[in-house]
């Protein structure tokens, strides 16, 4: 494919690349004990976690998107409810 | 020479400004350095009392003068600016980026000496140090051509085809501080050669791109070669944009290249800005004298226009290049052009480099007479020059 | 995953982006682009944010987005400005976003520029106090012996030998109507600082402490602790001031010794050889002196939410 004129790149190109090949281990949110307050998707720096409605229920679910996880672990330190675990990659 | 139509006795700074405003740029950027000031100061007054409706950015360097015109250029509006020696050299980064991401924006490149030592003085080291940077650059012979240069330059940058800067040098003093007959093109005019600046990509929420992305090993040399190869493919618009323009003005700005009385010219110099002027006349002299000397005008040297400038010099023996700027530890740049396309072909003349008038030092009839002697003699003496001549220098007093 | 996507639609700094893992910059840029929202055009020097964001062909950016060169961010958001007003689009604004290497070093010149020709530009100074892009070299904006690589702890070295540059003060002087210091471990104050900053026209500066894991040396998951910490050990004073005047401080609730601050940080490792006593008293003194000099304690107008 040809370069753009000047090197000019369309925004949000880089939703085609998967980070979530770097980690080594990765957070699993303890559906039990989340509260669904939020923080974990507010503090993601990859934005990798995001709100998804559940049938029956008020507040969202969130979900972590594995693609782009890096497993830095801020999501789980800055957790409330401790309902993050952070686990190694299985590879 | 006919008269010039409509012609006003104008500075040659004076000109540029109204050649510039002529072509309404959305925003100017003004620092000061002599002999460009004049060019920005003229720009401001029109500013001041609303003759020019633009944004004047005040800026605080030259560095940021240039950084400006990316801006403002990336957001999709047409942005001049006007530099000189010291100042061209520090907006060298930000030219240099400004062609790898294709803003166009046009710059006047005020020809004058670069520090140490310090010199106010004209030579064309300064605009021909950023020769490789992929920045369209025109010279100019005369305050005429100056003005009707820049008019060409706004519509050659933004051309779709090219979307690169481009720098309309002139000589500093001589050209921008002189008074000349100038004539002037009707705005009305100059706005139907000049359409607006509608880029295809510019910065806007609507469409949200990227500028300066970094390349690696796979692409950068690919992103260079594709601004040599619109400079390349530049140079036949480039032509049809001078011939439209010389239509308009009624004047003759046609051509990459003025080659003059070189039909027959057994000796052919090679020069480009104000001393052509100069050499034009001594031509005239020789001529009278009997000497087949004729002179080939670079009107525009980036990208190098070695196609025309070999089919002006063809039938000569000898080519002289006379030149104000040099590559330490080497030679003049223009002859080092020249010579890198000569070389390799056949039944070409050879070409003899002289550095004329570094820093201010005269050049006048004379000095074109003595280099055209100093060719035949070389030549006839059998002793062919293989260096650089540096005219009129005074060795002895040589560190 | 089609709320996933729908979700992606609203960041304006997309996931894909090659911070290091717990990037504090990340961070920061997502919640400054939450709150200016998408009518803007970003300008970015030189520096680790241009670096993880616009490999050619991966762009993170969902807003019009420039990086130039290294010394010219604010001289370049003046263009676009001056275009944007030229083209009668100025109700887009311009931001421009920064490292302190940029900042508060080679840019310094390009952003006295700026204010002082009063154009209408946010600039953000993302602050990891070094080059961070190149691997954690000394910038304008290191702490007093803070270890950097070139300017490392040994046998006759303790780290960087002058405080801080006090940026916000100079800034202050060159007489911007708003003006803030923020940082990632409280990014519900970031945001509104943003906002605030918005509601004005005409140059704005806030500066966000963001602590760095790769440079700073600490595990990526303690990126918004270690900004806490610093936060309310007093060695980063968070205040906002308008007009020339500081309206608010963000006051600490609990404060902390600076030992707190600086222990878990590879950076200030050194100093935590007995011999070294004095080197935290000098920086225990800078954090007294902000304090007091800001008015930091007690209870009012705490943040303790991120």
């Amino acid at each position: 494919m040809k370069l753009n004129v000047g090197a000019v790149v369309k925004g949000k190109t880089s939703l085609n690349y998967h980070t979530g090949s770097w980690r080594s281990e990765k957070p699993v949110i303890k559906m039990d004990e989340c509260k669904r307050c939020g923080t974990c998707a507010f503090v993601c720096p990859d934005s990798a976690i995001s709100p998804q409605p559940e049938e029956g229920q008020k507040k969202p679910m969130y979900v972590i998107d594995y693609r782009y996880c890096k497993g830095c672990g801020i999501c789980a330190y800055e957790c409330p409810a401790d309902a993050i675990e952070v686990v190694p990659e299985e590879k | 020479m006919s008269a010039i139509k409509n012609a006003k006795v104008i500075e040659g700074s004076e000109a540029v400004a109204l050649a510039v405003a002529a072509c309404r740029p959305d925003v100017i950027s003004a620092y000061p350095i002599s002999p460009q000031t004049h060019i920005v100061e003229n720009l401001a007054r029109m500013v001041s009392d609303g003759e020019l409706k633009c944004e004047f950015v005040r800026v605080e360097s030259e560095f940021s003068a240039a950084s400006v015109l990316a801006g403002a250029s990336a957001a999709g509006s047409r942005s001049y600016t006007a530099s000189s020696s010291q100042g061209l050299l520090l907006m060298t980064e930000v030219l240099y980026a400004s062609v790898g991401q294709r803003l166009p924006f046009v710059i006047t490149g005020v020809n004058r000496s670069i520090s140490s030592p310090i010199s106010i003085q004209i030579d064309q080291r300064d605009t021909m140090s950023l020769r490789d940077s992929g920045v369209i650059q025109f010279y100019a012979e005369s305050s005429q051509e100056a003005y009707d240069l820049h008019i060409a330059a706004f519509k050659i940058a933004e051309d779709p085809g090219i979307l690169l800067p481009v720098m309309v040098c002139m000589d500093g003093w001589v050209l921008t501080h002189s008074y000349e007959p100038v004539g002037l093109i009707d705005e009305a005019r100059v706005r139907s050669f000049l359409p607006p600046f509608r880029p295809v990509d510019f910065l806007t929420p609507e469409d949200p791109k990227t500028w300066g992305s970094y390349a690696e090993a796979d692409i950068q040399m690919e992103i260079n070669y594709s601004v040599h190869d619109a400079m390349l493919r530049a140079k036949s618009r480039m032509k049809d944009i001078l011939s439209e323009l010389s239509e308009i003005s009624g004047r003759n700005n046609n051509g990459l290249i003025e080659a003059y009385r070189c039909q027959d010219a057994e000796i052919i110099l090679v020069a480009l800005g104000s001393v052509c002027g100069t050499i034009k006349e001594a031509i005239d002299e020789l001529r009278e004298r009997g000497k087949k000397v004729g002179l080939v005008k670079i009107r525009c040297y980036r990208p190098f226009p070695y196609e025309d400038i070999m089919e002006a010099i063809k039938g000569a023996k000898f080519v002289g290049v006379m030149e104000a700027n040099f590559s330490m530890g080497s030679e003049g740049a223009i002859s080092l052009d020249l010579k890198a396309k000569v070389c390799n072909r056949p039944n070409m003349p050879l070409v003899l480099d002289f550095i004329a008038g570094l820093g201010g030092r005269e050049v006048n009839k004379q000095t074109v007479a003595q280099i055209v002697e100093r060719i035949e003699t070389s030549f006839t003496q059998g002793q062919p020059l293989q260096e650089p001549a540096w005219v009129n220098l005074n060795s002895e007093i040589v560190p | 995953m089609e709320n996933v996507q729908t979700y992606q639609q609203d960041e304006l700094f997309a996931s894909g982006h090659r911070g290091c893992p717990g990037c504090g910059l990340a961070l920061a840029v997502r919640h400054i682009l939450k709150a200016t929202g998408p009518d803007v055009v970003v300008v970015t020097p030189t520096g680790c944010l241009e670096t993880i964001s616009s490999p050619y062909g991966y762009s993170a950016w969902g807003v019009p987005w420039i990086h130039h060169l290294f010394e010219n961010g604010p001289a370049v958001a003046s263009g676009v400005v001056a275009a944007l007003r030229a083209q009668g689009r100025d109700h887009t604004r311009v931001i421009a976003i920064g490292g302190d290497g940029s900042t508060f070093d080679i840019g310094f010149g390009s952003l006295s520029g700026m204010l002082e020709r009063g154009d209408d530009v946010l600039y953000l100074c993302t602050d990891n106090a070094s080059y961070g892009n190149t691997g954690g070299q000394r910038s304008g904006a290191t702490p007093l012996r803070a270890a950097t690589t070139t300017h490392p702890a040994g046998a006759c070295s303790l780290g960087k030998t002058e405080p801080k540059k006090d940026l916000p003060t100079i800034i202050a002087g060159h007489g911007v109507r708003y003006l803030a210091t923020a940082s990632i471990g409280y990014l519900r104050d970031l945001q509104k600082k943003v906002k605030r900053a918005m509601e004005f026209s005409g140059p704005r500066y806030i500066q966000i402490d963001q602590p760095c894991t790769s440079v700073w040396g600490f595990p990526p998951n303690m990126t918004m602790e270690i900004a806490r910490l610093g936060v309310n050990s007093g060695l980063v004073p968070l205040f906002e001031m308008e007009d020339g005047r500081v309206i608010k401080v963000q006051k600490i609730k609990k404060r902390i010794p600076v030992t707190d601050y600086l222990k878990p940080q590879k950076r200030f490792r050194h100093l935590f050889a007995a011999e070294c006593q004095a080197e935290i008293e000098r920086l225990q003194a800078i954090a007294d002196e902000n304090i007091e000099k800001y008015g930091l304690m007690g209870n009012e107008g705490a943040e303790d939410d991120q």
